[in-house]
């Protein structure tokens, strides 16, 4: 009995010894996003960090899922069972997270979501959104193909192979269709579109396959990065094309691809500024937290930019 | 019981005794011819070499999982070995020294010793491999991300990306790797006693165990073959991609099982061969390739692929069934 009383005893000691600690914190953070196996997310986890630690007396606790649902919502109830004050969420899909957002509503604990949204016209309370204008970044990538097919051939013409992202993935369909709205608007342009799934090793396969059945290839877009360099790896390996005759266009901007711009190999990438998008939606949570200041538009974009050789140093990362 | 004549033996027995000799490689030649028909690129050399040297990153998994399925095992962490000997390599490449040496024979020794390991936890814990390979996929992944901490690593040495780009003459060295692999596994399975023991333990456990054949001893060496095997395909990727990435291997271990059991070895065990696994290899490249080819939707291709797997069990369980008529 009293070895019983005794380890009690300890585990209350050691209990309220924790909670001592984590109230040194004036506000603790849960932070969820779908998988660090994605160079992005680990960006935008870091900008977190790198701005709790300016701000000050703020815990982050950051959680990845997997890139599985049902992990997400499971992490965010276990968040709001932790007592967290606000929650900073990239939900992996629009809709299937949506009963942890109720959970943290009835928990009355505020959340921002950042890069990607929440079904329009959810019945749930979302602070802000603060996110990329995949649309946009995806206009913006055809414009600049036009252009550079224009200064090539004296009017837009040729044939530009698309490579799209996850199907059903938010950031795949809209990069697509912003994409194909501008370039659809020039009959003489083809477009040849198949999915490499964010994929670097699909990126590359893809495109050695696109080499066989294509006899001439203007442009490629890769609706990210990752597929980008692999279809560069396919068109170096090639023997058929040279990659500087071939216009490139990637996007998110990662280092690999800012280092592959400089030496002239891609042209170009969009820039999506994932570190001010974190940082902006964070600060947002926090002065709502602190000061109960709500902020003044519900939906904050962050517009895309074209980043080329000529403006390397706008990009947000180095190489 | 009457001598079985040509004529007295069943059509359906026939069909299948002919299936299983020739099947899947008469499969494999009209698909090709299909593909040639709809598109001539396809019969292009550059292509048909194209399509070896993709498939050569799954095949030499599936030489070593065709091991692994003799016995009546199954390896669901192989993709997980692959992206963490894939790290590791580049890793030795870009952060720790750049030898040459450590960055192929380290990953080549991490894959052999997670497959021992899978091979010894499931024999002398005796838990099924599904188990215990489901969770060394979970902690491979893991130790994946740990290692990189959530970036790829990039820019190999031109002496390492040999492995992955480099060409013998016009051969692709990845395809000299593959098809090495191939006739050495099938040296070895039909030539030694080891292939045999192999064959005698899948085809009937406890017979072999009770004439003396040390069985988890061949079951570690299956599991230990793949788990190396797995980290050669993971050196000729990381050369390929030009760099270690953290999905790397991500679903591998539905198309190397698939290409085992298009090629027609037995999920029962004890049946089958390397060879066979080969065309399996092949025909789910060039499904994949020739859908390409003709812009056909992507969707499609899971759904081909997904027919053709169901289609091979099929077969190898008709052909049980009406053997035993």
């Amino acid at each position: 009995m009293k070895k019983i009383l005794g380890s009690i005893l300890i585990v209350v000691l050691l209990g309220s010894l924790l909670l001592g600690v984590a109230g040194a914190k004036d506000l603790t953070i849960g932070l969820s996003f779908p998988s660090l196996s994605f160079a992005w997310f680990a960006f935008l986890e870091q900008a977190v960090k790198d701005k709790a630690a300016q701000l000050g007396g703020i815990e982050v606790i950051s959680l990845e899922a997997e890139n599985n649902v049902s992990k997400q919502i499971s992490i965010i109830e276990d968040m709001i069972v932790k007592g967290v004050n606000g929650v900073l969420l990239v939900p992996i899909e629009v809709e299937a997270v949506i009963p942890a957002v109720e959970a943290l509503n009835k928990a009355n604990i505020p959340v921002v979501t950042v890069d990607r949204r929440i079904k329009e016209g959810a019945p749930v309370q979302v602070l802000c959104h603060v996110g990329a204008d995949n649309t946009e970044g995806g206009r913006n990538a055809a414009r600049y193909i036009v252009e550079k097919l224009t200064e090539k051939y004296g009017e837009p013409k040729g044939t530009v192979i698309e490579l799209t992202g996850t199907p059903g993935a938010g950031p795949a369909i809209d990069r697509s269709a912003g994409f194909n709205e501008i370039i659809k608007q020039y009959p003489n342009i083809t477009v040849k579109s198949q999915t490499a799934n964010f994929r670097r090793d699909d990126g590359m396969k893809v495109m050695e396959d696109f080499i066989m059945s294509t006899p001439q290839i203007d442009a490629v877009f890769g609706a990210n990065d990752e597929m980008i360099l692999g279809a560069i790896q396919a068109l170096q390996a090639s023997g058929k094309f040279k990659v500087e005759d071939v216009i490139t266009v990637g996007f998110d901007a990662l280092p690999e691809a800012l280092k592959l711009i400089e030496e002239g190999t891609l042209d170009a990438t969009i820039e999506q500024f994932p570190g001010k998008q974190a940082s902006t939606a964070f600060e947002i949570l926090v002065k709502f937290l602190k000061e109960g200041a709500t902020p003044e538009k519900p939906v904050i974009l962050i517009e895309p930019k074209v980043i080329t050789k000529a403006n390397l140093n706008e990009a947000e990362k180095s190489f | 019981m009457p001598g079985l004549t040509e004529e007295n033996v069943p059509f359906v027995q026939r069909f299948f005794v002919f299936w299983d000799r020739v099947g899947i490689l008469l499969a494999f030649l009209v698909v090709c011819v299909i593909f040639g028909a709809l598109n001539p690129v396809f019969f292009n050399p550059l292509n048909i070499l194209n399509v070896i040297r993709q498939v050569s990153i799954i095949g030499v998994i599936a030489v070593g999982m065709t091991f692994v399925i003799l016995l009546g095992g199954i390896d669901l962490s192989v993709g997980s070995v692959v992206a963490f000997a894939g790290i590791i390599a580049a890793g030795f490449q870009v952060k720790w020294g750049g030898s040459l040496f450590l960055s192929v024979v380290v990953p080549l020794l991490i894959g052999g010793g997670i497959g021992f390991m899978n091979g010894f936890v499931s024999t002398k814990g005796q838990l099924h491999p599904f188990i215990v390979t489901l969770g060394s996929m979970s902690i491979f992944r893991g130790a994946t991300l740990l290692v990189a901490q959530g970036k790829p690593i990039s820019g190999m040495s031109p002496a390492f990306r040999f492995i992955g780009a480099g060409m013998v003459g016009p051969i692709p060295f990845p395809v000299i790797l593959f098809l090495g692999c191939v006739i050495i596994a099938g040296m070895v399975l039909k030539r030694t006693v080891f292939g045999r023991y192999i064959y005698a333990i899948g085809g009937n456990e406890e017979a072999a165990l009770l004439s003396g054949i040390m069985v988890e001893r061949y079951k570690i060496s299956a599991f230990t073959i793949l788990g190396f095997l797995s980290g050669l395909s993971a050196l000729i990727l990381t050369s390929r991609l030009n760099s270690g990435e953290l999905v790397a291997g991500q679903g591998y271990e539905l198309d190397v099982i698939a290409s085992v059991i298009i090629g027609g070895t037995s999920l029962m065990g004890g049946e089958g061969g390397v060879y066979g696994t080969l065309i399996g290899a092949l025909l789910i490249g060039v499904v994949s390739n020739g859908l390409n080819l003709l812009g056909v939707q992507p969707y499609w291709q899971m759904i081909v692929k997904g027919m053709i797997v169901i289609l091979a069990v099929l077969l190898d369980k008709l052909k049980r069934r009406f053997r035993t008529v």
